[in-house]
């Protein structure tokens, strides 16, 4: 449980200091990893399947997450030269 | 058994803290891979067998492939040669490699270690992860599948190069851009010639 906490701090401290979107997204993926494991940790501790069942749920929500915002970055990328998030404040709708 | 789960815990700390240092964007998704190996570790020793391999196939394998495909991608420019030859290094993967082998040298403990009955610990099998799944959780199984079909059509429609017919298309001029197509379609690909 408290390997879940560290986690999840690691994967925010991640989030909010890299800028470079790659590093953000893996970030975003090591705090659902690390919300995965206290689901799991939970369901040991009362002896249920109901939170590895969660976890499944979110494994499905990570992978969907993840290719779409591979496909966004990829666009982005035949737009910008750089990969990083301080640019695309600069973008227009 | 406590005394595994700490160490793998303590390698999964140490993997990410590195992973989300890292400057090389390879290097981090190699520690990040360890990080999610020790999870599974983890998973394996709290008694989430299936979870620990769902864990491997899903995340190590699926999604980091993917991460490093768009990594690959992304990074073909003049600096490749450059890069390969620093792949060649040995202390470029020779820490990874090494969290790797503590991992695989812990789990041929627990494996053999847990070959006798382990205490009062409850080992989740797949039958029992099923039979919640499509009992009570019916519902959110069709929701995950909506969410990975949507995920797909997303992914395809904003990842795909704008098709030449549009480019063609988003040349002409305003007054036929109007007459027909999407407005999402002709949006995109508008900006897409833009930039290019």
């Amino acid at each position: 449980m408290y390997l879940a906490v560290i986690l999840f701090a690691l994967g925010l401290i991640g989030l909010l200091t890299r800028r470079n979107l790659i590093f953000t997204l893996m970030s975003v993926e090591v705090m659902l990893n690390a919300s995965g494991l206290a689901f799991v940790a939970g369901s040991y501790q009362w002896g249920r399947p109901d939170g590895q069942v969660m976890f499944l749920f979110i494994l499905a929500m990570a992978a969907a997450e993840v290719s779409v915002g591979l496909a966004l970055f990829l666009q982005y990328h035949r737009r910008a030269p750089a990969l990083d998030s301080d640019h695309a404040s600069e973008m227009k709708g | 058994m406590l005394i595994a789960f700490y160490m793998s815990a303590a390698v999964a700390v140490l993997a990410t803290m590195v992973a989300i240092t890292r400057r090389h964007a390879i290097h981090a998704l190699l520690y990040l891979i360890v990080s999610l190996l020790a999870v599974a570790v983890v998973f394996y020793i709290i008694g989430a067998p299936f979870l620990a391999a769902m864990e491997l196939i899903i995340y190590a394998g699926a999604i980091m492939v993917l991460f490093l495909f768009v990594v690959m991608m992304l990074n073909i420019g003049e600096n490749a040669t450059e890069v390969e030859s620093l792949w060649l290094k040995p202390q470029v993967w020779a820490w990874p490699s090494g969290l790797a082998t503590f991992l695989v040298i812990e789990l041929m403990y627990v494996a053999f270690h847990s070959a006798r009955p382990s205490g009062q610990m409850h080992v989740t099998t797949p039958k029992e992860i099923g039979i919640a799944l499509f009992g009570p959780y019916a519902l959110g199984v069709e929701l995950a599948s909506f969410l990975l079909m949507s995920g797909l059509v997303g992914a395809y429609h904003v990842g795909r190069r704008a098709s030449r017919e549009e480019e063609q298309y988003s040349a002409g001029t305003d007054g036929r851009r109007v007459v027909s197509g999407s407005n999402l379609v002709r949006a995109g690909s508008d900006r897409t010639s833009h930039a290019a």
